[in-house]
């Protein structure tokens, strides 16, 4: 434990007042407000989406225009030379715990795959301590992974209860694991994991010229970490496109699909989220000249979040493509 | 900016742009106490409706809707943020900070809460009635068979769950970077101790609530089958995800409350707290176990044995540093120099109560008798005894003792003696005849019951009109004081007081520790 | 020997509850039952050995709070400042704090021991003479008898207590909610194997005095067993919350000779026939409009209103399909409307029943379409 100075607590920087809490606060009410309302006239209205979408889109602008100024005041008061290093802390701890409870959220999806898949399919099978009685309701089911009918395909019905997979997930020999894929190289997972891993050490490689205080290097490693990212995108998405029109793989494929599209859906959308924060930084080095050897948490941060982006993905290839 | 010196701003935009920690800590406060009458409100409609056999009032329907609301409400509404204000106000003056470390952010995850509240009680008025499905909605009563007011439900979660997240970094970030000089960590106060224990459980568990509600808008909206077994899912599941963030709620709910206990009772003893190390160790130990315990609310789905096992010898364990701490202080109160203010009072209320909550904890932690006991009354029982003569009583007992610090007047004593009784007789005719219909199989979430429990829910709904009219006392208590109490400017009210919070002045001025003190 | 054992045990658990602040209620006339305070030993082994554990945690609970609370109250007394004590600055000891760390661990251990060997025994569900198939529905129950003698037999078991009763314009009768049409009727000193499932939502079957509690999941099977040793009516509910009506979806079970249920369940058969005959019957407008009202009465008025005005369900009084199509309507009777609360009924009653129910939707509530279906066209509806 590091005991501070009393010199440095006579800077800790307290805005006296701000706005932005309250503008945060409508944006994000509007926008979340906005997007139940899309939803409900999706699923229990009448279709017409009277106003929903504008006051989604209402919410969401506004929102992000609030962080915007957000983070552009904290770097302002920054570059004013306003925050201590007691402060910087504060941010860096702050950076820390979010990040560890993102690692929770997924830690959630992951704890939900490994149940279905460890225990609850072989008990829908009628295998297992918790599960002998249950070929009497789903018979004829048997439990794969990747699972190509769902217990009630099964049983032939989908009459009684609302339709998962609706049929066309079938083909098991289609699947995006990996001993199904024609040849390695066609596997898009790999070439996934590939260019996210990659784009990990260009990161690294980025951060060791600003230590050094070498900003061309800075921006140039920088500038490939975010068109990788990119790439990893549009590689998702192709794969996305293939399972759905090729592959017949939905979010309506039974627990396959659901697990499936949960876990890298969600990776994708922080993939997104962490290259439009290291773009932001890269911009702001390229642009605005910011970042020194010693003063750079904006890009540290965000460089963390990507390392955690990577590792998330790391888990996932093993566990959704490979085994 | 640079100028920290002159007071709050006026009128309403002081409370909307504040960034004082004091500030936020009374808005915190008076928002918690406004949702504690409004769960208390939906809890009295429900002892209403139970008063006698038969429907009298409201309709199955609705009951369920009160039934959810009223657990909502106080657990999410309440319970936690009240604690979220008590930590804002205090832990910057007893650990010497200028303020929490994150002042902006701060202000955000307060003003989330009333939208949110505001969304959740709004299902009340739309089609098809508000969410019906009990505190835990359990899937698929919450997604197949939920009323779509349950997508508004969901997102409200969302936003309660990533004001605690940011509220919980905040703190954590405030303990471990804002200590004034030399207050090393097992200086720090207790209470400061329990809650950055509760903050590690919130940033922990709020996500994977996320998870869960995240699956059922997915479920509800867009095809998958995550709690279905037509699909290969399975609606255990839900309880485990739902557990496994719920079972540390209960702790996030009771630590702090520990916390103030912890720093009241040698206050009054006149001694200084018996353990303090044990104390902490303790409450780390919970904290631990309470991750590992989960599927004690699920011993009737059918796991397989060795599951029940598991997770009945770990429930058990929590008992040994639970009991650590009781006995610690009991033994601090042993062979002080007691004195029986209002505050030592509602600890006094919360240590035996609380014990006897815990006690029915550990018969419910037993899985054969679980079988029996499992949502009957019984439980509903051993809930109200941690959470209401627990976490509530703890409440009153801190508003009482930093009260006069907060405004610099003193409350009046006999009132909240008046108080304390009352809700200390009121509370136990409430909730102890429920362990008997409970004993006897009255099941929970029902409406109307059969005729032989008819005596006791009498006397429970007696019981929960008179502890409801007592914290009518409280308020009153309350805002008298802020108005027109007896003026005190003493910097230590109690005499036994230990801490920084009582070296500034009363009532503490708008900003504190600008400069920090030394603590030796 | 047992009984008294345990009635000694309850004579002593009184005063206990009364220093703990229980003024007994006055006792209404409705049973043996009222105002119980505590846990039932009920009719199995089990059953005792669920409560011998429930009042061994009890004691110790019991002893320990008394020394906690002796210890905190004689230094409420004692150590009071009015007193003119001075406090005494003591803290910290290591032997006290190993000591209260590892007494409490080594009572836990004394609870885990027993509480793990019932556990065991209830998860014994081997050698079963017999299985009954337990599914939940909203809200009322179904049982289906498994085993070779028995098949055949299913029924459904619904709530018998009038609506007036509930709205209090009836005098409430001694079974209040706890009533339904038709028991469980299981034989005596017998282990019965119950499976238990859910059609809708999750459910629990409970009956305390059988020690019996198990969630009905949606999709799982469930196990669990009970062996009752004395013969009578065993009254539960529904213990999982499951909608509007949790509360009104009663379980009772009938433990009878063997003899005795030897003799139900041929009677039982003898109706599944007699029914298989009336299959084939055809039935004129008013016989079916008088089965018709009996069978809406007991399972769509919750839903549909007394006078199909709806509530859950839509409104069958001038509804376009009771007043469209014959075919539309019994699919919806038949088959349901997925995922709403409106259930397929066509498992549920049989044809006969289903004939008449649509026959008086479409008759009934000033529908008066004037058509019939007979048990035939449900049976056709339902092949395809
Ligand atoms: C503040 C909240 C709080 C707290 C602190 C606790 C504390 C405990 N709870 Fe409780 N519990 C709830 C809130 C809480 N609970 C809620 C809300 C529910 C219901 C949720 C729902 O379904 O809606 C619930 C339900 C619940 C269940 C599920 C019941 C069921 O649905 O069937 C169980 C089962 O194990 C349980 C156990 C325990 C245990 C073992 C403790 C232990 O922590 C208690 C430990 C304390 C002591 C034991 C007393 C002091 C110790 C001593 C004096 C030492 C010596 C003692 C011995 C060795 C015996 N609780
Ligand atoms: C910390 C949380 C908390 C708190 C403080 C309370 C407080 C109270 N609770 Fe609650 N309760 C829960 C958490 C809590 N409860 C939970 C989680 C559930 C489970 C929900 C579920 O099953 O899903 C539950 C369920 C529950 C039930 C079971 C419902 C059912 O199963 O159907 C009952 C029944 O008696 C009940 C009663 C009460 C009462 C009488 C109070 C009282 O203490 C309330 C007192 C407060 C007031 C009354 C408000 C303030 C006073 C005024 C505004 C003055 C006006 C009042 C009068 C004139 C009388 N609660
Ligand atoms: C648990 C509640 C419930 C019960 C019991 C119930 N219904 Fe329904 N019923 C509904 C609901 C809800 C709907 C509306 C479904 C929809 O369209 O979303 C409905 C719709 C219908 C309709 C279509 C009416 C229209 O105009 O759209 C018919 C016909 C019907 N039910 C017949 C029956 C019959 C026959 C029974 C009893 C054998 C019955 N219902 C019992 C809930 C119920
Ligand atoms: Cu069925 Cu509750
Ligand atoms: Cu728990």
């Amino acid at each position: 434990m590091t005991t501070q100075s009393s010199t440095e607590y006579e800077k800790y920087y307290v805005p006296e007042k701000s706005k932005l809490a309250v503008c945060a606060t409508i944006g994000l009410i509007s926008s979340t407000f906005g997007a139940a309302n899309v939803m409900n006239d999706m699923t229990f209205g009448d279709g017409a989406t009277t106003g929903s979408w504008g006051i989604f889109w209402f919410g969401l602008f506004f929102f992000s225009a609030t962080l915007f100024g957000w983070f552009r005041m904290a770097i302002k008061e920054n570059l004013a030379g306003m925050n201590s290093a007691q402060l910087k802390k504060s941010y860096v701890l702050g950076m820390f715990w979010f990040i560890f409870s993102e690692v929770m959220f997924f830690l959630a999806f992951f704890g939900a795959l490994f149940y279905v898949r460890t225990l609850v399919g072989p008990w829908l099978a009628g295998e297992g301590e918790g599960g002998r009685m249950n070929h009497l309701l789903w018979e004829g089911f048997n439990y794969q992974w990747p699972m190509p009918l769902t217990p009630q395909e099964a049983v032939g019905g989908v009459a009684n209860q609302p339709v998962a997979n609706m049929g066309t997930f079938q083909s098991y020999e289609q699947s995006m694991a990996f001993g199904e894929a024609a040849a390695w190289y066609l596997w898009l997972p790999m070439w996934n994991t590939i260019v996210l891993l990659s784009s990990s050490f260009t990161v690294h490689v980025a951060h060791m010229g600003l230590l050094d205080g070498n900003k061309r290097k800075f921006n140039i490693w920088l500038g490939i970490t975010v068109a990788l990212g990119m790439l990893f995108v549009a590689l998702q998405a192709l794969e996305y496109y293939e399972a759905y029109a090729h592959f017949g793989l939905t979010l309506n494929s039974g627990i396959y699909g659901s697990t499936f599209f949960m876990l890298t859906g969600f990776h994708g959308f922080h993939v997104i989220m962490g290259m439009t924060m290291l773009l932001i930084q890269w911009l702001r080095s390229v642009r605005g000249g910011h970042f020194t050897a010693d003063d750079h948490f904006g890009f540290e941060a965000s460089s963390w979040y990507w390392h955690f982006v990577d590792v998330v993905w790391v888990f996932l290839f093993l566990f959704v493509y490979i085994l | 900016m640079g100028d920290h010196h002159h007071g709050p701003a006026k009128g309403l935009s002081r409370w909307l742009f504040t960034t004082n920690h004091k500030d936020i800590g009374t808005m915190y406060l008076w928002f918690s106490f406004s949702m504690f009458i409004l769960g208390g409100a939906f809890a009295m409609i429900i002892r209403a409706e139970l008063f006698q056999p038969g429907m009298q009032l409201v309709e199955p329907a609705f009951f369920n809707q009160m039934t959810t609301l009223h657990g909502l409400v106080m657990v999410f509404g309440a319970i936690m943020p009240s604690f979220v204000g008590l930590a804002n106000w205090m832990i910057p003056m007893m650990i010497g900070a200028p303020d929490m470390a994150l002042p902006r952010m701060n202000n955000w995850s307060f003003w989330i809460l009333p939208p949110a509240f505001l969304i959740l009680a709004g299902t009340l008025f739309m089609e098809g009635g508000a969410p019906n499905f009990g505190w835990t909605f359990y899937a698929p009563l919450s997604t197949t068979y939920a009323p779509p007011s349950v997508t508004y439900f969901i997102f409200s979660i969302h936003v309660l769950g990533l004001s605690s997240i940011m509220g919980s970094i905040n703190i954590i970030a405030t303990v471990m970077n804002m200590r004034a000089p030399g207050m090393t960590y097992m200086k720090m106060p207790l209470f400061v101790w329990t809650w950055l224990i509760t903050a590690f459980l919130l940033v922990a568990v709020m996500p994977v609530l996320a998870g869960a509600v995240t699956m059922m808008l997915m479920d509800i909206h867009f095809g998958t089958s995550f709690f279905s077994a037509a699909g290969g899912g399975d609606p255990v599941l839900f309880q485990h995800i739902f557990w496994f963030f719920g079972h540390p709620e209960v702790y996030i709910i009771i630590l702090p409350a520990f916390g103030v206990v912890s720093q009241i009772i040698p206050t009054f003893a006149r001694k200084p707290l018996f353990g303090y190390d044990s104390m902490v160790y303790a409450t780390a130990a919970i904290a631990f176990l309470s991750f590992i315990v989960w599927a004690h609310h699920m011993y009737t789905v059918g796991m397989p044995v060795a599951g029940e096992l598991f997770f009945m010898y770990a429930t058990m364990l929590i008992a040994v540093p639970t009991g650590v701490k009781v006995f610690n202080w009991v033994t601090t109160m042993w062979r002080g120099a007691m004195t029986f203010e209002t505050p030592m009072l509602f600890c006094m209320g919360f240590l035996v109560l609380f014990t006897i909550g815990g006690f029915t904890g550990l018969m419910l932690s037993i899985a054969p008798a679980d079988f029996q006991y499992h949502d009957s009354y019984f439980v509903v029982a051993h809930f109200h005894y941690v959470m209401v003569a627990g976490a509530v009583f703890s409440m009153s007992a801190a508003v009482y003792y930093w009260l006069p610090k907060w405004c610099g007047r003193m409350y009046n004593e006999t009132m909240g003696k008046t108080h304390f009784w009352i809700s200390f007789i009121g509370f136990n005719i409430t909730f102890f005849p429920q362990h008997f219909v409970g004993l006897a199989g009255m099941p929970r979430r029902i409406p109307d019951y059969a005729l032989q429990f008819a005596d006791f829910n009498m006397m429970s709904s007696i019981g929960a009109f008179i502890y409801g009219a007592s914290q009518i006392l409280f308020l009153y208590n309350v805002i008298a004081t802020i108005v027109a109490g007896k003026p005190t400017s003493e910097a230590k009210t109690w005499e036994g007081a230990e801490g920084l919070e009582w070296t500034v002045a009363t009532p503490a001025p708008y900003h504190t520790f600008e400069t920090p003190p030394q603590v030796r | 020997m047992l009984l008294k054992a345990n009635r000694l045990r309850e004579l002593a658990l009184g005063p206990v509850l009364m220093l703990l602040g229980l003024a007994s209620a006055g006792a209404a006339a409705a049973g043996d039952k009222v105002n119980q305070v505590n846990m039932a030993p009920g009719a199995t082994e089990i059953g005792q050995s669920i409560y011998d554990l429930h009042m061994l945690i009890f004691w110790i609970c019991v002893i320990i709070g008394a020394l906690v609370f002796g210890v905190m109250f004689y230094s409420i007394y004692y150590h009071r400042k009015s007193r003119g004590v001075t406090p005494s600055t003591f803290h910290e000891s290591t032997k006290v704090e190993i000591a209260w760390t590892v007494v409490p661990f080594l009572i836990l251990i004394g609870m885990a021991v027993p509480a793990t060997s019932t556990l065991l025994e209830i998860y014994d569900f081997d050698d079963a003479e017999m299985d009954v198939l337990i599914t939940g529905y909203q809200w009322k129950w179904k049982y289906e008898y498994l085993d070779e003698n028995g098949e055949n037999v299913s029924f459904f078991s619904n709530l018998r207590t009038p609506q007036g009763e509930i709205y209090n314009t009836a005098d409430k009768g001694e079974h209040y909610l706890l009533e339904v049409d038709e028991p469980l009727v299981i034989p005596v000193d017998t282990k019965v194997r119950f499976l238990v499932t859910a059609n809708d939502v999750i459910h629990s079957w409970w009956v305390p005095e059988l020690a019996v509690k198990k969630d009905a999941i949606p999709g799982f099977i469930n196990e669990t067993w009970t062996r009752a040793s004395t013969e009578g009516i065993y009254r539960g509910q529904c213990a999982e919350l499951c909608g509007k009506d949790h509360g009104f979806m009663p379980v009772v079970v009938n433990v009878v000779s063997k003899d005795e249920y030897a003799g139900w369940l041929e009677t039982k058969k003898a109706e599944a026939a007699e029914i298989r005959d009336l299959m084939a019957q055809t039935f004129t407008l008013d016989e079916l409009m008088t089965r018709g009202k009996a069978v809406y009465e007991r399972n769509c008025l919750a839903c549909h209103g007394a006078n199909g005005e709806g509530g859950v369900g839509t409104a069958i009084a001038g509804s376009a399909v009771a007043m469209g199509d014959v075919s539309g309507h019994l699919e919806i009777g038949i088959n349901g409307v997925p995922g709403s609360a409106m259930q397929a009924f066509g498992g549920q009653i049989n044809d006969v029943e289903m004939a008449a129910v649509i026959t008086y939707q479409r008759n009934a509530f000033g529908n008066n379409m004037g058509d019939m279906v007979q048990p035939i066209d449900v049976y056709n509806h339902k092949k395809g």
